[in-house]
């Protein structure tokens, strides 16, 4: 066949007809009318169609499927996504949270309410749990459980036989995750290896692992920090009340502004100030920095995430500023 | 420490709102032919870098004793590449201008790293080829393009890259110009693309240069904000006016009784009342419904997730594939494909493996090596075994008939993966047909 000359001649043609669904005479869909090749899906509806994709993958493909949920807004459009991919079914694995026990209190209010409303069944698995089981060493009541979490996590892939593990990272966030395909392969003591990576190519996500192996499956590779807020503000998602401004007791420490709690207290010349601000990620509440800001709505948080100069994690995140490759040697131990 | 853009500020007041088109491509080239560079250079110049990513930057190059910040480390974030400083395996970038979105595969060039490359060509719109104009078309290169072009990529960008080191001679640049145009038009790329560039030093990347008085053509930047953007309608087989394709991933149990098939929408739209085959049984139905979470559609689009419930009460389970009766795939379980071997064992007849089409995972046996394809000579040239990263032409039979499509026809319904049984490691891409080669 003569590719070249039968692509001219398609190229010729009307790609699609108009489309019923959005008629000319709303107003909304002028854009979509003029884009020049254009394919009828936002790119917002690609981006959603392909994470259902990958979690109807995944699921019919492996035997007991976990979703990972911190309460944190990626993880928030995870469960959202996987609800969607069986409805009018329900979601056919558990949720897990990994609680490190330094949680913000809004965070946990908003993970019992938003798993009962996606109508999912919900799993914690205890980082004071592995501490008191002499699992991991107690780093002491206020230093930064972050690394331990990986233990736990393990631990309750292993307990309950799971043998994948969805979770919400996008490749937009660091340069190691930059670099990890959609499904990810764990071997029997849960690390990754960077340089062995499965090829996958097309939309053939291939999920075979052997007893005691696990896959990671990140459905939201391909959506930008900007595409997670868009698809909030799209599918009305609620999200912990921390993402937007408010005002909060903070400590000014390493250029982060860390919440005043029984972990973090001022030291040495530290002052405690009240600020409005917002948490543009949710993690260990004594590593992850609030921003100064005054976005109260998802409105004002997509124009202030269009027009910011620091990245998502780089502005909050304490745990990955101990090296250029913090995120890539926690990730080959079995982090998230 | 870099100078820092002024304004505008990253993102931009919504870059990016869902009406914006998405082009995908991928950067391919030998080593040290500085793609990573141009990939840094890009978000650099187009200010998708944020702050603290410059400053890590200058820090890096402070601890190495670099006199200049090294914009490949954008791209290159493992370890074990910035060590070595070569890239082995596909980072994927993202950026807007107020044009487009781009999603960027920023592939190896090492040869033992063909299969990272394949990944991230094969769900490109386009191919961002980098020539070194101090050596020309190199093997690598050439090897690199060729298989994006049998994976169906039709658009490519060269970049004569390192200008600056042979005094932007024309000449030099017009060699370059005359190798591609002869491989592009012998592998059917539909548009190819010479950009003279220096991306260490920015030249016709994002500003055009004033080095090359000669050159009246697009900056790199000009090239990818007007190629042709399919988002994944060619990767669905819009383009090629067939008839719908759902393969069936999931059984939903609908609350009133009764079920309905999920799946992506392939090849071409459904509608309610269409008539379609579920294959490979051959069982004649109609669509009586499209459903979503967001509530029933009288039409799919190409690319969307769906599910959909039929007139008549069949056994379907996932792997079959519903089909409008417009040109169906062809049901058999004997047939010839490309394949890219990615394994260190060669690939011999008798070989037996798992292959993973659409849906469906089922027992494969390699029935005879037809041939290796020259990368040099463009033809097959006689051979009975497939050694690592050989891409050649073999025939399969499998236990369970396939629909399948010609991959020229469609990226779908016309790929698969081989998967060994034994370590369980994807081994191989694989096409349906023959490369299409003009002479």
């Amino acid at each position: 066949m003569d590719t070249a000359e039968s692509i001219a001649t398609t190229r010729a043609r009307p790609s699609v007809g108009p489309n019923p669904g959005r008629s000319a005479q709303s107003g909304a869909s002028v854009t979509a009318l003029v884009r020049p090749f254009g394919h009828p899906l936002g790119h917002l509806d690609l981006l959603e169609s392909l994470a259902i994709f990958i979690i109807r993958e995944v699921a019919a493909e492996s035997e007991r499927p976990v979703l990972l949920f911190s309460g944190g807004k990626d993880s928030a459009v995870l469960l959202h996504l996987a609800a969607k991919a069986f409805a009018p079914g329900k979601m056919p694995f558990p949720v897990l949270h990994v609680d490190t026990g330094h949680n913000f209190p809004e965070v946990l209010e908003y993970r019992d309410a938003q798993v009962a409303t996606e109508g999912a069944r919900l799993l914690v698995a205890k980082v004071q749990d592995s501490i008191d089981q002499g699992r991991v060493a107690n780093p002491g009541p206020v230093a930064s459980r972050n690394r331990l979490q990986t233990t736990t996590l393990l631990d309750a892939i292993n307990a309950n036989k799971f043998d994948a593990a969805f979770g919400g990272a996008r490749r937009d966030e660091d340069k190691a995750r930059a670099k990890e395909r959609v499904l990810s392969f764990r071997d029997s003591f849960g690390q990754w290896d960077p340089k062995r990576q499965r090829p996958e190519l097309w939309q053939l996500y291939q999920g075979s692992v052997r007893p005691g192996e696990h896959l990671r499956a990140f459905p939201l590779s391909d959506f930008t920090e900007l595409d997670i807020w868009q698809y909030i503000r799209r599918e009305r998602i609620a999200l912990p009340s921390i993402y937007y401004a408010h005002e909060r007791r903070v400590i000014e420490r390493d250029r982060m502004l860390l919440a005043e709690s029984e972990w973090v207290q001022p030291q040495g010349d530290e002052t405690v100030e009240v600020a409005t601000v917002r948490y543009r990620t949710v993690g260990d509440a004594t590593l992850t920095g609030a921003v100064r800001s005054t976005a109260a709505t998802v409105e004002d948080i997509i124009r202030e995430v269009s027009a910011s100069r620091i990245s998502e994690r780089g502005a909050t995140r304490g745990d990955d500023r101990f090296s250029e490759t913090s995120m890539e040697d926690r990730k080959r131990e079995g982090y998230f | 420490m870099p100078t820092q853009p002024s304004s505008p500020p990253a993102g931009g007041p919504e870059l990016g709102a869902d009406t914006m088109d998405l082009l995908r491509f991928a950067t391919i080239g030998s080593v040290d032919d500085g793609k990573s560079t141009l990939i840094g250079r890009l978000l650099f110049d187009t200010r998708q870098l944020f702050d603290d990513q410059l400053d890590a930057l200058s820090d890096a190059a402070d601890r190495r004793g670099l006199d200049e910040v090294d914009l490949s480390f954008v791209t290159d974030g493992l370890r074990a590449e910035r060590e070595q400083g070569i890239t082995i395996d596909v980072a994927y970038r993202y950026a807007a201008t107020p044009h487009r979105k781009f999603v960027i595969a920023d592939c190896p060039g090492h040869v033992q790293y063909t299969s990272n490359m394949a990944t991230g060509a094969s769900t490109a719109d386009l191919v961002l080829a980098l020539v070194d104009a101090t050596s020309g078309l190199r093997e690598q290169s050439r090897r690199h393009i060729c298989i994006s072009a049998l994976l169906g990529v039709d658009q490519l960008v060269v970049c004569a890259n390192k200008m600056d080191l042979v005094g932007w001679d024309k000449s030099a640049y017009q060699g370059i110009v005359d190798d591609m145009q002869t491989l592009a038009r012998r592998l059917g790329i539909h548009s190819c693309t010479v950009i003279p560039i220096s991306a260490l030093h920015g030249d016709n990347v994002v500003e055009r240069s004033d080095a090359a008085p000669w050159y009246d053509g697009p900056t790199v930047l000009d090239a990818l904000e007007s190629a042709q953007a399919g988002g994944w309608a060619s990767q669905h087989g819009l383009r090629q006016g067939n008839g719908g394709r759902l393969p069936v991933q999931w059984v939903l149990r609908q609350p009133g009784g009764g079920r309905s098939y999920a799946g992506m929408v392939n090849g071409g739209p459904f509608r309610t009342g269409d008539p379609v085959i579920v294959l490979p049984q051959g069982q004649f139905t109609t669509v009586r419904s499209i459903e979503t979470a967001d509530g029933p559609r009288s039409r799919a689009e190409v690319g969307l997730s769906v599910s959909v419930q039929l007139a008549d009460d069949l056994d379907i389970s996932r792997g079959d594939l519903i089909s409008s009766l417009e040109e169906p795939p062809t049901v058999t379980d004997t047939f010839e494909a490309t394949v890219c071997w990615f394994h260190d064992r060669p690939l011999v007849a008798g070989d037996r493996l798992k292959l993973k089409h659409t849906t469906r995972v089922t027992p494969v046996v390699v029935e005879r090596v037809e041939g290796i394809f020259d990368v040099n000579a463009l033809e097959m040239t006689e051979a009975d075994e497939l050694a690592e990263n050989d891409i050649g032409l073999v025939h399969l039979r499998t236990a369970t008939p396939l629909a399948l499509d010609s991959y020229t026809v469609d990226r779908i319904t016309g790929s698969f993966v081989l998967i060994d049984d034994l370590t369980i490691a994807t081994v191989a891409a694989g096409m349906v047909g023959r490369p299409s080669i003009h002479s």
